[in-house]
């Protein structure tokens, strides 16, 4: 427990993972379905800026010359997010044009209804 | 691993580039057929360098590191290849220039002439990224690559441009982004508790983590979540619901693609992942390996009783895929070096096999006028015999004939079960047993209703069908590669078996 609060960033964006990936895996709407994948990521990004970050340090940029390991973070964890960012947004928005063009098909969001339409379509 | 001045170790780096800078310049080619050109090039010429690299490692017995870049090891990004990312670089080129080769009629026939050049760049997209997830030393690249697969075999699925097929995209997107969150949140936890990012490094960190029982639950969540991740994106067993929606509803060229090699490349990704990142042992310590197997046999059995059940051609065979990676995962989840060789083989065997089916498959739905069921099949066989022909050799390697690739891969699982005592041993036979004879009650029924003519109702029942001269040559290739590896699998298995070798000395 006390590991949990101490790490209270951490604890923070597993939970926001989790409700991101349930709302991803059960939403039946399309449009929230994905706001759950954006949940999701931005919760991993969380977690790697809280790692990332250490009380008092700063960004790794030599302005005053100081040369000593202990005074800045490493910056990796944050190209690491800047990555994350760059493939959920592409993610999202090659998810949210898909949505359109089902939405123009089957003019539903309703990822059932829309399963339920295209199998009465086939048995016909 | 000494870096020196030698043109060979460029292969790797120049295949992955040459492959996304083909992706990239594709769009500026407004023909589709140009276009098609340029990737068969392509893909032809990484092929004959890889199998340059091959030589080249298997001869000096060496594993090589290139450095991208001008940082050295902990800091930097890296490729790692040895004698097997070399033999899969291989395996990807030929399954990948066969099945378009052979499906390059059904890509022209079923995609707006505007948008064919599009599906080539998607192609070399994908192609690229399976060759980086299978080089990559790099566990945060590995992610990357997952997602440009990812999005990359989700528009091959789309190109069809039919509203089954978006519903099919859809259906698999959710499924992959679920996998690729998963093992997002792996790296980044397992990046928390061994700050590092390449293999080496990560996997000293575990086995300094394994040894004083540090955080010993976090790497039990991590390895759960990376490995249910790949489960999910390569269709494991009660993760497969995307599978056959998205197979049914696309070309079958894409879906020789998805199901040849697409699947493969995260199975290969968990086995470079078992071997240099948190080797055997660790897996089977945290009992992940047991989990493995047990939804491998499981995927084994239903993945099969279901295809029994379809009557949809495309279906049935989505269905059987997932009975293969089943045998994949259980070959891993045994735990032992034989294991793995045998779910390395298997790769190969079902990489060569599915392809090819899926390509007979839409010639024969091709020549039924776009009809899937079996009974609308029945004598497509001689409608278009070199299909037939190749149906007919892909069923028998699945089913596990000796002569033919499946057969092979079926002999070293029974021959790793035979290492094994207790349980394992009879589970894994038995599985082998069951799973084989329900591949012959969906494989030999369909075999048995294309070569079975049908009642004269209508004249163009039994018309040949033109067989084009692009088909038959990658029919031909098709099969003889299967009988090659199904008859002279021994430098195969010696080749894989030096690369396991390799990697595991690697620390």
């Amino acid at each position: 427990m006390s590991h949990l609060l101490t790490n209270y960033y951490e604890a923070a964006s597993v939970i926001l993972f989790g409700i991101g990936f349930m709302n991803l895996l059960l939403q039946n709407n399309l449009i929230k379905k994905f706001i759950g994948l954006n949940i999701m990521d931005t919760a991993t990004y969380l977690f790697l800026a809280a790692k990332g970050y250490v009380f008092g340090r700063v960004a790794p940029i030599l302005t005053n010359g100081i040369i000593d390991k202990d005074y800045y973070i490493n910056p990796i964890p944050a190209g690491l997010v800047l990555t994350g960012i760059v493939v959920s947004v592409s993610v999202t928005a090659f998810s949210l044009a898909l949505v359109l063009r089902l939405y123009k098909h089957y003019n539903s969001l309703n990822m059932d209804e829309i399963l339920r339409m295209m199998r009465e379509e086939e048995g016909e | 691993m000494e870096h020196h001045l030698n043109l060979v170790h460029n292969i790797p780096f120049f295949s992955i580039f040459f492959a996304m800078f083909c992706g990239i310049i594709t769009p500026l080619i407004k023909n589709g057929r140009t276009a098609r050109r340029l990737h068969g090039f392509m893909v032809l010429l990484i092929g004959a360098l890889s199998v340059v690299l091959l030589v080249n490692v298997t001869q000096n017995g060496e594993a090589f590191t290139f450095m991208m870049g001008h940082f050295p090891a902990p800091w930097g990004n890296e490729l790692r290849v040895g004698p097997l990312e070399a033999l899969l670089a291989v395996l990807v080129s030929v399954v990948m220039f066969l099945t378009i080769t052979g499906g390059s009629d059904i890509i022209f026939k079923e995609i707006v002439p505007e948008k064919q050049n599009l599906y080539f760049i998607m192609l070399n997209a994908t192609f690229g990224a399976m060759l980086a997830m299978t080089y990559t030393n790099d566990i945060f690249t590995g992610y990357v690559f997952i997602e440009i697969l990812t999005i990359a075999s989700c528009t091959l699925i789309l190109a069809k441009g039919t509203k089954q097929s978006i519903v099919g995209t859809t259906h698999y997107l959710v499924f992959g982004c679920m996998g690729s969150g998963l093992f997002l949140l792996g790296v980044c936890i397992l990046y928390g508790i061994t700050g590092h990012l390449l293999f080496p490094q990560i996997k000293e960190g575990v086995a300094a983590l394994m040894a004083t029982g540090d955080y010993h639950f976090a790497l039990m969540i991590v390895v759960s979540l990376m490995f249910v991740g790949l489960g999910i994106k390569s269709a494991l067993f009660p993760f497969h619901s995307a599978l056959p929606t998205a197979y049914g509803s696309t070309m079958t060229t894409s879906s020789g693609i998805l199901s040849g090699l697409v699947l493969k490349a995260y199975v290969i990704l968990a086995i470079k992942l078992t071997f240099e990142v948190f080797t055997v042992q660790t897996l089977v310590e945290l009992k992940i390996a047991d989990v493995m197997f047990v939804l491998g046999v499981l995927g084994m059995v239903m993945g099969s009783v279901y295809a029994v059940r379809e009557s949809r051609m495309k279906r049935m065979l989505a269905y059987s895929s997932v009975a293969q990676i089943g045998y994949i995962f259980m070959g891993i989840g045994l735990g032992s070096v034989a294991g793995m060789l045998a779910a390395c083989f298997h790769v190969f065997a079902h990489a060569v096999t599915k392809s090819m089916l899926f390509v007979c498959c839409g010639a024969f739905i091709e020549d039924a006028g776009g009809k899937e069921q079996l009974e609308n099949l029945k004598g497509a066989a001689h409608r278009n015999p070199l299909a037939g022909i190749g149906f007919t050799v892909g069923a028998l390697s699945m089913i596990g004939v000796p002569l033919f690739a499946g057969f092979i891969s079926k002999l070293y699982f029974a021959m790793a079960a035979v290492e094994m005592t207790g349980p394992r041993l009879v589970l894994v036979l038995a599985a082998l047993a069951i799973s084989m004879i329900l591949n012959a009650m969906y494989f030999l029924p369909s075999v048995i209703a294309i070569w079975t003519r049908p009642k004269e109702d209508g004249e163009g029942a039994s018309k040949r069908a033109q067989i084009s001269s692009t088909f038959a040559l990658a029919m031909v290739l098709f099969i003889v590669v299967n009988l090659v590896l199904g008859i002279g699998y021994r430098p195969f298995i010696d080749v894989m078996k030096l690369g396991i070798e390799l990697i595991q000395m690697t620390l």
